[in-house]
């Protein structure tokens, strides 16, 4: 990985089956037999409200070679399906069905039976890697073990091999790096440090659960890569799990989509993507915000929430949040199988109509959201600054030492930030974790006194204010945080959660009494439930009362901080479209901070992007998304995957190498310069320039500026 | 069937997420729409998984029955606990004497039922103000950090390393022509430290949570933070302390009193009576027996009542199930929260490290 | 390291010290000959309250720094009788660290094993025993564990087949040979049995609950997921990373143990630091008081050191590069 383009799939390389699922085998298009099969597979759990049946009934086969993505929101079963595979439930957990590896059952083997299997011929990668790896033992041992547990090997042996995969899997400098503890790894690291210890012993199908959802989208798009690498080495079939349908896009061939612990539609990427035939997949497919995607217009989001898996309603579980539903529907649950006209199988009794009389594209109707009123069409300039911030930054001093403390060095978390957002309109705040963002979001919200720079709020600058200032302001700028379960204080009922701010200011118990139900309206929820406690209410229900908290005092600025990537993808949509609602109807400003791009084109006027405490790259989002003049803007967004597999098949992806390096450790010069792709291409005096010179920001449009001494606009979507 | 009811537990996962986290880590959960849920208010919740508990149950019950004993017991025997028999020295259990008499020819059934009341009291005192001033400094310290934290945290460490029992002993001719209820005071003072740390310990973890936040962010002062959020936060972790600290003063009573420096003469406790007797025990050994078993009764009832209430707390616990398939839930109960029903220092290293 | 060692040295130091004033302050030396008949004089007592810098007409103060120096320079000062405190703790010392190392040593080994076993097997029969034995041991005070494991052994053996009071029989006394140490090992069995019951019982319970946080970890799931078995997984991933919480323990452990050997040392007859403690507060003996003091924070610094090596030991990511 150089940092060079490289193209990020090729195209087809691999036999597609039109036959669907059912594991039987293709004999038709494929000569191949499927070296994983999966039939009826059946999981369910006791639980102190009953029997949970996490999965009800997934077939499925991969042949060798080939990529199987299953998509599934949070309780799908998706997760539990791949562990029951491995026989990694806990024992309490009941499963049927049959797993067959290269034609050997797996279920009712015993533990050593499949100890001998796993590792060996399954090779598993885990979403976090931080708590995936035992703390204790330095990484080349955890190789080295994976390794002599399947593999006749002498310890030096072990380790030279051990050396050999972290080369594989790209981790710099790989014999000084064996010997290094997870805690010394980055998150990005780690997980390729899983990788290498998946593919040890040659598996012959690798079983990935989420790889990169807890990883950065620039991290995510090398990782990837090298689970790409991984499979060409080592010709596995890859069983790819995940709630994200742009990472399966550009990665699998086949796809299955996972609802209620059943799957509802699978077959090729390009058929479920481009002709989903299950309301479920259409909805999903229509409520994720896109990149791609130029013109604002309110998302589709699906209605409702997924059904426990207690007490599963009859009849098809997604009945409830179908806008096409039946009587039918209601009482018989649809079987996974090709329906009349379609040409892959899916389990709606409706799926034929969706390949005639009914319109994928317009059964779900679209929300109104009202137009912007006269605010916006006030030029920006003339509007009020709500928020400005100068210059600000905010070193920690890194200590070190036994009895006395000595300063070693300094973390420029913010690193000298100079932004600004007017009356009515929303910044969206993007870089990838560590990049100072939080640390930005509590310089704003703890109104300090200290360190350089000036943060001013509607005009009054927030160091002179004494305490009765400081309040007031409280009131006009609110925050919204990203965990709507940790947001609300559980111990409450949620007319009392809204009820304190206004307690807080001191407002009369008449005038709360009246507020309360009056913003449970507002955002969306019944008034007469303000009785009721947080954990009564669904992730994306919880999100709204946050944001019915935060307006209570009727603000002017709302801090976002990361509100909807806590929430399934479904669920966002809503929450999103109300935001967009709000801050119409009662002209807020927005302060969206966000790592996913895409949402924050969704919602945002203007963008900024930050990189190591600085931010690189401010303009109107028309400018940031579609003329991208900073290297690592269009490393970032040329890194977002795109729910479209023909757009991602040709993309070429701008791969970063390394990690951020740490805020302590800032390069001198332009800081962007020795991961920078462009710098590669530059000549030696140029280069010279990005290596002596702190680039300040040079002006690209009238709302676009980047801190690039070489800024040219490249397309990257 | 009220077990099969999906529940609203305590704490941000809500029933439906910890019915997931059964399944597998990553499974995550299947929200149940919220308009179907029956509700429930928190306490009878936690009370009704309390009561599937048999040991809380038996431990709850040996607690009242001790109780009942010690205050209403006494006022069915004829001998005042004072009253030397002259008739009967060292007489076994029987007769007049339901539990027999000691060399000083008093009732032991008296004796050891004014020594429960004492333990007791004792024990519920010492447990109630020591959580309460763990309370007080854990979360103080945690909330606000810094200096308040720095020098909290010594001053605990200060009192964990001081020998406290040695303490306690040097002190006590102090109390010795005083009130008992100095006694209490110490032992209260030497007991809440541990719980402190642990305190502190969630309080750190708590302030980080956005709840907290918000309040904070919100312009609510920092000591109404405190008694609005974070304390009934914790309210689990406290009312279990306090049975814990409970069982631990009553232990660490009859250990003083054992060696004379707690409850002085006339007036008695387990500690003394059992002390007074011990060597007569070998050869008399009712005079053991009757108190040493009331003594280990509290310790064992308090345990019980402690890991009950914890399981109760715990939304992750499944283990207080309705019956038939109380091995298979049993089986999978999440203990992630529970730590070690431990009377001095098991508890503390979360707080440390 | 440094610091910390430098906190533990602050720390002990200040309990220590504080422990002289409160037993300086609060204990009555001249009650030892107050009230006797006849009467001694008060200059007598004076006197003889000032040869052993326990005269409370001295300042508090002035009676510390006599004291430290002497601590400082090796003297632990002289107890209530005029003899040298020294010489006490001499004799003294090794009778309780025996039993306190051993207690120690078995009690957290076994702890941890039990607690490991209970954990892996939760709920089945093993661990529901164990759970329960320790409810009971931690709910008794130790002296009556230690008396009744004493009425234990002589109604089921009968009075005198196993010998415990005192720390060996007479004519073994201050012998280590081959028969002396038979005797010793008998002497040691039930008061060492009290106090190592007592430590199984806290750590089992302690690293039941730390294993069973391990349980349920990410990285157990990957190390069964290369294709270790169930119980290679538990041993090398988890009970190996579950053990690291329950170090810090020994430190605030120590302090227990050793109230708990002053109960055992009592009950058994044995001629320890514990049983120096009780006589010496009965005695108003400040010196030898704090002499034991003294001791116990010892006891923490060397526990305080010693997990914390053992930590760094464990955990790499406390290891200094």
């Amino acid at each position: 990985m150089t940092g060079a383009a490289v193209p990020s799939q090729p195209a087809d390389s691999t036999p597609r089956s039109k036959e669907g699922l059912r594991p039987v085998t293709d004999t038709r298009l494929d000569k191949s037999q499927p070296v994983l099969e999966v039939t009826d597979l059946e999981v369910s759990f006791p639980s102190e409200a009953g029997e949970v049946r996490a999965v009800r009934g997934v077939s499925y086969a991969v042949r060798p070679g080939e990529v199987l993505g299953i998509v599934g929101e949070s309780g799908s079963g998706k997760s539990v399906s791949s562990m029951a595979v491995l026989g990694l439930l806990p024992d309490s957990a009941e499963v049927s069905g049959s797993v067959k590896l290269a034609g050997r059952e797996l279920l009712g083997l015993s533990d050593n039976e499949l100890s001998k299997i796993r590792g060996k011929d399954i090779g598993m990668v885990f979403q976090d890697p931080l708590s995936a790896l035992t703390p204790v033992y330095s990484v080349g041992a955890q190789i080295v073990e994976a390794l002599q547990i399947h593999q006749e090997m002498t310890k030096e042996q072990a380790r030279t091999r051990a050396i050999e995969l972290l080369d594989v899997v790209g981790i710099p400098d790989p014999r000084r790096r064996v010997d290094n503890f997870p805690h010394e790894f980055s998150g990005g690291m780690r997980q390729r440090a899983m990788i290498a210890m998946a593919i040890a012993n040659d598996p012959k199908v690798i079983i990935a659960d989420e790889p990169t959802t807890a990883l950065d989208v620039t991290i995510q798009a090398q990782v990837l890569e090298v689970l790409k690498k991984a499979q060409d080495v080592t010709g596995a079939a890859i069983v790819m799990i995940t709630h994200d349908l742009g990472v399966i896009a550009g990665f699998a061939d086949r796809v299955q989509v996972m609802y209620a612990g059943k799957p509802v539609e699978s077959g090729s990427v390009d058929e479920v993507y481009y002709h989903p035939r299950m309301p479920y997949t259409i909805g999903l497919l229509g409520s994720i915000p896109r990149l791609d995607n130029t013109e604002r217009r309110a998302l589709t989001p699906i209605e409702g929430t997924p059904p426990s898996m207690v007490e599963l309603p009859k009849g098809c579980p997604f009945a409830a949040r179908c806008p096409i539903a039946i009587d039918r529907c209601r009482e018989v649950e649809p079987v996974l199988s090709v329906k009349e006209g379609n040409t892959h199988p899916t389990a709606c009794h409706r799926s034929h109509e969706l390949a005639g009389a009914l319109d994928p594209a317009t059964i779900y109707p679209v929300p109104e959201i009202p137009a912007a009123v006269e605010l916006t069409s006030v030029p920006r300039e003339q509007r009020e600054k709500v928020l400005e911030l100068d210059n600000l930054t905010k070193h920690f001093p890194l200590t070190q030492g036994a009895v006395i403390k000595r300063k070693v060095g300094v973390v420029k978390a913010v690193d000298g930030i100079t932004l600004d957002i007017r009356e009515g309109e929303t910044l969206g705040l993007v870089g990838e974790s560590g990049c100072g963002k939080t640390t930005t979001l509590l310089e704003i919200l703890d109104l300090p006194s200290g360190q350089a720079g000036t943060v001013t709020v509607f005009g009054k600058d927030v160091r002179g204010l004494g305490r009765a200032d400081r309040k007031a302001l409280r009131r006009d700028m609110q925050i919204v945080f990203q965990d709507p379960m940790a947001a609300l204080d559980a111990r409450m009922p949620i007319g009392d959660i809204l009820a304190e701010p206004l307690k807080t200011h001191n407002w009369d118990k008449d005038r709360i009494a009246a507020r309360v139900p009056e913003l449970l309206e507002m955002v969306g929820l019944n008034p007469d439930h303000a009785d009721r406690y947080p954990q009564e209410f669904s992730g994306g229900q919880r999100q709204r009362i946050s944001i019915a908290r935060a307006l209570a005092l009727e603000p002017k600025l709302v801090i976002l901080d990361e509100p909807v990537s806590a929430l399934d993808v479904s669920i966002q949509a809503g929450v999103l479209n109300l935001l967009d609602e709000l801050k119409v109807k009662l002209g807020l400003s927005y302060l969206f901070v966000a790592h996913d791009l895409s949402v924050v084109r969704h919602i945002a006027d203007r963008i900024a992007v930050m990189y190591l405490g600085r931010i690189v790259e401010l303009g109107d989002s028309a400018s940031i998304f579609d003329a991208p003049s900073h290297p690592y803007t269009q490393a970032l967004l040329s890194a977002v995957p795109l729910p479209d597999p023909r757009r991602e098949r040709e993309r070429t992806r701008i791969l970063l190498t390394g990690d951020l390096p740490s805020p302590a450790n800032v390069p001198s010069g332009c800081r962007f310069r020795n991961r920078c792709p462009k710098f590669l291409t530059l000549s030696e005096g140029e280069q010279q320039r990005c290596h002596d010179e702190d680039p300040a920001n040079s002006r690209l449009a009238a709302d676009h500026v980047a801190a690039c001494h070489f800024a040219t606009a490249l397309e990257v979507i | 069937m009220s077990a099969n009811q999906p529940a609203p537990s305590n704490t941000s996962a809500a029933g439906g997420e910890a019915v997931a986290a059964l399944a597998t880590a990553t499974a995550g959960a299947p929200q149940p729409p919220a308009a179907v849920r029956k509700r429930t208010s928190r306490g009878k919740l936690t009370a009704r998984r309390f009561a599937r508990n048999k040991l809380a149950l038996v431990g709850l019950g040996i607690l009242a029955l001790l109780f009942l004993a010690a205050y209403v017991g006494p006022s069915f025997t004829k001998y005042d606990y004072k009253f030397h028999d002259y008739m009967a020295f060292n007489a076994p259990p029987g007769g007049d004497h339901w539990w027999g008499t000691n060399q000083g020819g008093q009732d032991l059934f008296a004796l050891t039922m004014r020594g429960l009341q004492k333990s007791l009291v004792i024990g519920l005192l010492v447990g109630g103000i020591s959580t309460l001033v763990a309370g007080f400094v854990g979360a103080f310290a945690g909330y606000y950090g810094r200096w308040v934290d720095k020098g909290l945290t010594w001053f605990v460490d200060l009192l964990l390393v001081l020998p406290s029992f040695l303490i306690i002993a040097v002190l006590s001719p102090i109390f010795r022509n005083a009130s008992w209820l100095i006694f209490v005071v110490l032992l209260a003072a030497f007991s809440w430290m541990i719980t402190a740390r642990v305190v502190r310990s969630m309080t750190l973890t708590l302030k980080d949570r956005e709840f907290v936040k918000a309040a904070k962010y919100m312009g609510v002062p920092g000591p109404v933070i405190i008694f609005r959020h974070i304390l009934p936060n914790m309210a689990s972790l406290l009312i279990i302390d306090t049975v814990i600290q409970v069982g631990a003063a009553v232990i660490g009573e009859s250990g003083l009193s054992f060696f004379g420096f707690g409850v002085q003469a006339p007036d008695v406790s387990l500690g003394t009576i059992i002390a007074d007797n011990t060597t007569n025990a070998p050869t008399f050994q009712w005079l053991f027996y009757f108190p040493a078993t009331c003594l280990v009764l509290i310790g064992v009832a308090v345990a019980f009542i402690g890991d009950g209430l914890r399981d109760a707390f715990d939304p992750n616990s499944s283990g207080a199930k309705s019956k038939g398939r109380r091995r298979k839930a049993l089986a999978e109960r999440n203990e992630a929260h529970r730590k070690a029903t431990v009377a001095g220092g098991s508890r503390d290293v979360l707080g440390t490290s | 390291m440094l610091r910390k060692l430098a906190n533990y040295l602050i720390l002990v130091t200040l309990a220590a010290s504080l422990s002289y004033f409160i037993a300086g302050l609060s204990l009555h030396p001249q009650a030892n000959y107050e009230g006797r008949n006849p009467p001694l004089a008060k200059s007598t007592i004076s006197k003889t309250l000032d040869d052993v810098n326990m005269n409370p007409d001295t300042p508090i103060v002035s009676r510390f720094a006599t004291w430290a120096n002497g601590v400082v320079h090796g003297d632990l000062g002289k107890s209530i009788d005029g003899s040298p405190v020294n010489d006490e703790v001499g004799r003294r010392i090794g009778v309780s660290t025996r039993l306190l190392l051993l207690a120690t040593l078995i009690g957290s080994v076994g702890g941890v094993a039990l607690g490991t076993i209970g954990a892996i097997k939760q709920y089945k029969f093993f661990d529901r025993f164990t759970t329960l034995a320790s409810f009971f041991i931690l709910a008794m005070p130790v002296f009556v564990l230690g008396l009744f494991l004493k009425l234990l052994t002589m109604k089921f053996l009968g009075a005198g087949t196993i010998h415990f009071t005192g720390e060996t029989d007479a004519e073994f006394a201050g012998r280590w040979d081959f028969a002396a140490l038979g005797n010793r090992a008998e002497h040691m069995l039930l008061p060492g049995l009290t106090l190592i019951l007592l430590q199984v019982a806290l750590y089992s319970r302690y690293q039941r609950s730390t294993m069973l946080d391990v349980l349920g970890s990410d990285f157990l799931r990957t190390a069964r997921a290369k294709g270790l078995k169930r119980r290679a997984a538990l041993v090398k991933h988890g009970l190996r990373t579950a053990i690291l919480p329950v170090v810090p323990l020994l430190v605030f452990n120590i302090v227990l143990l050793f109230i708990g050997a002053t109960f055992t040392e009592k009950t058994f007859g044995w001629h320890g630091m514990g049983e120096l403690l009780i006589n010496s507060i009965t005695r108003n003996d400040v010196n030898t008081t704090s002499a034991v003091a003294l001791f116990t924070a010892g006891l923490v610094l060397i526990a305080g050191l010693l997990s914390d090596l053992l930590y760094a030991a464990l955990d790499p990511r406390v290891r200094v590069r």
